[in-house]
């Protein structure tokens, strides 16, 4: 992998729209928020978009803007701006938006990313991170547009369709960031996710951000040398100490070993660039975590 | 954690029937019910292990390749008297065939199948997923090859939606827009007249008439069959709440899992269900017996590499400090079920040496 110094920040933020993707469990969230934490820090308006109803995002991102985007209430605002205000009083009136949506797949899907176009068309903002939907949904949540030009061919969705294919196709406006962790399941399903994208909705992909990259530093180093010693070292440690410690150090760089594999395998296998975030020594990111690792990202040394 | 509470496992499943595993995505829900499995059928069981989404490389190990997954299939297991068996979740194919039981004759239940609205929300519709996962493990509990079943919900926080009122298949059934559809039906409206009701007219402007005119076709071929529907629902929840079933949460060691396994006990309480176990999956080990402090004070005294291994001791204790913080509340909201930890291995799990490499950790066999 190349030595030179990499600023990721701008490749992460290339385009007006960033949709951040990834399975569940790898991070997804923290990495919304520290991309958007990153691009604040570097002066831009910035704003974060949720889809999933969860809290947890909020509380990351400490003043920075966030906007909630659910599906039905995106639908009726389409309506009510386009014309269609009766119709939007009557739907939402007798709940039947949900069964709607579901019975014409996609429609949920499209009138969010419509209501995200808008937000970027709007000029008010430089950047929008919008944290993806939950699971093996990124694909179908992005192929929506396309799936839906067919089943309506007139009409209000379709129209909001044309329009987020647009958005969708321009590298200028829209990217994909999706996000890994070196570890041998979520990098298969990465490189799954990112050819599936590719192939179908022919989308930009930006960096795939890695989560929990446990970055050896500190001086002197933690490796062979190290190990060497304890057995030199007769006499200064107990021997359940001296144990103990090794186990540690094993487990440790056995770990950090694993974990350039994957990072290497990953780099063989998928094409695009590598942004790494250091695992932090807590049980899940806070917002002070989130700040930690945007002052990393800006400072990143090409991995 | 005592050694006491963490045998406590294999006594809180002792005799179940079912297990239910839940909690968010990413926790390894699935790989936790394929641990169970076999260690159900090394103490001599024949259990079914039920998926919903497994990683490739997890479904390879448990024989789920393409083409074999929607019927149980057996995995050959060394040292096991029992039998072991896999199987992944097919909402389409389980709603299929409730609509083929309960339909009065052939030509209703092919009216229901081929409809293009039925096709797409039998797989689609929010619940659907949830309600044919405990449709699904009621059939295999009927199954004379079975003697357990257990199964991995769908990450989502309806994954318990079926337990919110008895008699409620699904919110699809009960749903507004249901009810507008199948009262004509019942008076004997014919599609068009239906289609003009004003909340169907509106409908139509925005998803095209096309869609309309399926949605329609598909209520009406539906009627009759609710309340087939209905029962079948009632039985399937009487197992659910049952002392056969067993509800297990599954976490990692991190705030946000651990909220989400609480949020699970809490609707499994409201519903007086109790949790039988927590898992707390990916758990750093404890090496030595210094505090982060300790460890740190000693780098700092230490020179050359053994600083770098001082150094790392603390480090590795700053975390297990931190999980530790971090599972306190789950471990204090459910008193009195069994808890047991999984620890960080030094690679990925994928095969089924790796599985018993976890079973012999949740199971105490080390």
């Amino acid at each position: 992998m190349p030595p030179e110094r990499v600023d990721p920040l701008p490749l992460l933020t290339a385009s007006r729209v960033i949709v951040v993707a990834g399975k569940g469990g790898v991070g997804k969230t923290t990495v919304t928020a520290v991309v958007a934490r990153a691009a604040a820090d570097a002066g831009r308006r910035v704003l974060v978009v949720e889809l999933d109803g969860k809290p947890a995002l909020g509380a990351l991102v400490d003043e920075i803007p966030l906007q909630s985007i659910d599906a039905p209430s995106a639908l009726d605002e389409y309506l009510r701006e386009h014309g269609f205000a009766r119709i939007a009083k009557r739907l939402s009136s007798t709940g039947v938006i949900e069964v709607v949506g579901t019975a014409a797949p996609g429609i949920d899907d499209i009138v969010v990313l419509g209501k995200i176009k808008q937000l970027e068309r709007s000029g008010e903002y430089d950047v929008i991170v919008v944290d993806g939907p939950a699971a093996g949904h990124a694909t179908t949540f992005l192929t929506s547009a396309r799936g839906l030009l067919d089943a309506a061919r007139s009409g209000p969705v379709h129209r909001q369709a044309r329009e987020v294919i647009d958005l969708l196709a321009d590298p200028a406006r829209c990217q994909v960031v999706l996000v890994a962790m070196p570890e041998t399941t979520p990098v298969n399903e990465v490189v799954e996710t990112a050819y599936a994208l590719e192939e179908r909705v022919g989308v930009q992909l930006g960096p795939v951000v890695v989560n929990g990259v446990d970055v050896a530093e500190g001086e002197p180093p933690l490796d062979a040398d190290a190990l060497d010693a304890l057995d030199a070292a007769d006499g200064v440690l107990d021997d359940d100490d001296r144990e103990a410690l090794r186990a540690a150090a094993e487990f440790r760089i056995a770990r950090r070993q694993m974990q350039r594999a994957e990072l290497a395998r990953l780099a063989e296998e998928l094409a695009l660039t590598q942004v790494h975030l250091p695992a932090l020594p807590v049980a899940g990111v806070d917002a002070d975590g989130v700040r930690r690792l945007a002052a990393a990202l800006t400072a990143e040394v090409g991995l | 954690m005592s050694a006491k509470r963490r045998s406590g496992l294999a006594g809180a499943l002792h005799g179940a029937e079912v297990i239910v595993c839940c909690g968010s995505g990413g926790v390894g829900k699935t790989t936790t019910a394929a641990v169970l499995g076999i260690e159900a059928a090394r103490d001599g069981r024949r259990v079914v292990v039920v998926t919903i989404d497994p990683a490739r490389r997890l479904a390879d190990a448990l024989g789920l390749t393409d083409g074999l997954a929607a019927e149980p299939h057996h995995i050959e297991l060394a040292d096991a008297p029992g039998e072991l068996w896999a199987m992944m979740l097919d909402t389409t194919a389980t709603f299929d065939g409730l609509v083929r039981r309960y339909a009065a004759d052939e030509s209703q239940a092919r009216r229901i199948l081929d409809n293009r609205f039925y096709r797409n929300i039998a797989g689609a519709l929010s619940g659907t997923q949830e309600y044919m996962a405990a449709e699904t493990l009621h059939a295999l509990h009927g199954d004379e090859r079975f003697d357990q079943v257990i199964v991995d919900t769908p990450p989502s926080r309806n994954a318990l939606d079926f337990l919110e009122a008895p008699g409620v298949l699904t919110r699809f059934l009960d749903h507004k827009l249901f009810k507008v559809m199948m009262l004509p039906a019942r008076r004997g409206m014919g599609v068009f007249n239906l289609a003009a009701q004003p909340v169907l007219r509106a409908t139509g402007k925005v998803v095209g008439s096309d869609v309309l005119a399926d949605a329609v076709a598909f209520f009406q071929a539906f009627a009759g069959m609710e309340s087939g529907f209905r029962e079948r629902a009632d039985d399937v929840l009487a197992l659910l709440r049952s002392d056969v079933t067993r509800f297990v949460l599954v976490a990692s060691p991190r705030h946000d899992t651990i909220d989400e396994a609480m949020w699970f006990a809490g609707q499994l309480a409201r519903q007086d269900l109790s949790v039988s176990a927590a898992i707390v999956n990916r758990v750093h080990p404890t090496f030595g017996t210094w505090s982060a402090q300790q460890a740190r004070k000693r780098a700092g005294e230490a020179s050359g590499p053994a600083a770098a291994l001082w150094r790392n001791a603390a480090e590795l204790a700053d975390i297990v400090a931190a999980e530790r913080g971090v599972a306190e509340p789950l471990v204090k909201a459910i008193e009195g079920a069994a808890l047991a930890e999984v620890p960080l291995l030094r690679g990925d799990v994928h095969d089924l040496d790796g599985l018993a490499q976890i079973g012999a950790a949740l199971f105490d066999r080390q």
